[in-house]
């Protein structure tokens, strides 16, 4: 049986297609056939974040409507056979998305594929609603910010009462935070929210800090989902991620400062 | 201690007030959404009731609901005004 995993934040712009796309490589890396479904309807990207966008035929709308058959709009990785995408349409009509069409497409990828990943859009309206709807597993997108913390909670909220398992009084959906852009030295600073501040504000499982990094825009320019940059902060990051989602115990890294260059140190002593 | 630490401990830093800030916030948010439904109406009409017969503002009653693992407690402030003016 699939699991299904809802990649969401309330927020928009916090990196929750950076992080869809890097996690669903990660396990599609590891052996298990993952599909990646872009449920933000009307501006997709996840297409461009994989680099499949001149790929692109059919997408969940027109399978949802009958026009193509799943396996006619899943797109194959070119890096990873394990990998399929399914885009989402870049319709305006809101009422594209329904609840029994996306059930169905779901429960027919539940008996091909190990790991489902829904990339939710911004926003508590139906394309995110929907997407986690039918969800085995939450990732909480979230940014050390004041913003991204509160439209976390509200999330968390919606997630509780609001999907296929709390309708049908099955065991909750299981939360896991993800917290993105994380910046030690500002930290350090006082500047920003630390790890444990949010942790403690929202009381949800850490699968872990992914570091504020330059390599996000360049794989995302280059279309190359950046768990792919395996020498990168992020890159690692990600792949500590996925590790821990499977159940292997990784510390946590890259929630201290970098370690600075005898200038930085010279210039730092009391 | 250098002087950068010293603004540290001084001053709280903005992360600091952020958290502060999210911690009520979350807290209040969490709690609106478990609260049964009829709050409201049940404050606007004992206002209307406790208005008969002394004269309190508006914002004078406050009801609030908590819910711990065992008990939910019902719990009813009112803010009496300075000389209990009755209404005659
Ligand atoms: N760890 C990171 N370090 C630096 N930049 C990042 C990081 N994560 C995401 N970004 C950048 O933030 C921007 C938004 O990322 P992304 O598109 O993944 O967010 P999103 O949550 O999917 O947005 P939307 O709500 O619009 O769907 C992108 O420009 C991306 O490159
Ligand atoms: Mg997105």
């Amino acid at each position: 049986m699939a699991r299904i995993i809802v990649v969401t934040s309330g927020k928009g712009g916090v990196g929750k297609t950076t992080t869809s796309a890097a996690i669903a490589m990660g396990l599609a890396k590891k052996g298990h056939k993952t599909a990646v479904i872009d449920f933000d309807v009307g501006l997709r990207n996840l297409d461009l974040v994989m680099g499949c966008e001149r790929r692109v035929v059919y997408d969940l709308v027109n399978v949802i409507n009958g026009e193509a058959a799943l396996n006619q709009a899943l797109i194959r990785d070119k890096r990873c056979n394990q990998l399929y995408i399914l885009p989402a349409s870049q319709t305006r009509d809101k009422e594209a998305l329904t609840i029994e069409g996306v059930g169905k497409v779901l429960e027919e990828l539940a008996k091909e594929f190990k790991y489902v990943v829904c990339d939710s859009p911004a926003g508590i309206e139906k394309g995110a609603t929907l997407a986690m709807y039918f969800a085995d597993d939450a990732f909480v997108v979230t940014n050390p910010e004041v913003s991204s913390v509160r439209d976390s909670d509200r999330m968390l909220g919606i997630l509780a009462s609001k999907s296929k398992r709390a309708e049908n009084n099955e065991e909750p959906i299981k939360e896991y935070l993800l917290l993105t852009r994380y910046s030690p030295d500002r930290v350090k600073l006082g500047e920003m929210l630390s790890v444990e501040d949010v942790q403690e504000i929202l009381s949800l499982h850490l699968l872990g800090v992914i570091p504020e990094s330059k390599s996000v825009l360049n794989a995302s320019n280059s279309g190359i989902p950046v768990i792919l940059d395996e020498k990168s902060d992020a890159g690692q990051a990600y792949d500590d991620v996925v590790a821990r989602y499977l159940g292997e115990d990784r510390p946590h890294r890259f929630i201290d400062e970098e370690k600075k260059g005898l200038f930085g140190k010279l210039f730092r002593s009391k | 201690m250098s002087l950068l630490d010293y603004f540290r401990t001084t001053k709280p830093s903005s992360a600091s007030i952020a958290k502060e800030r999210l911690q009520i916030l979350v807290a209040h948010e969490r709690s609106s959404k478990t609260q049964p439904s009829y709050l409201p109406q049940l404050q606007k009409e004992l206002l209307e009731v406790i208005r008969k017969y002394v004269n309190v503002e508006q914002d004078a009653i406050s009801v609030n609901f908590e819910q711990d693992d065992d008990q939910e407690i019902l719990e009813l402030n009112i803010v009496l005004p300075d000389e209990h003016d009755k209404v005659s």
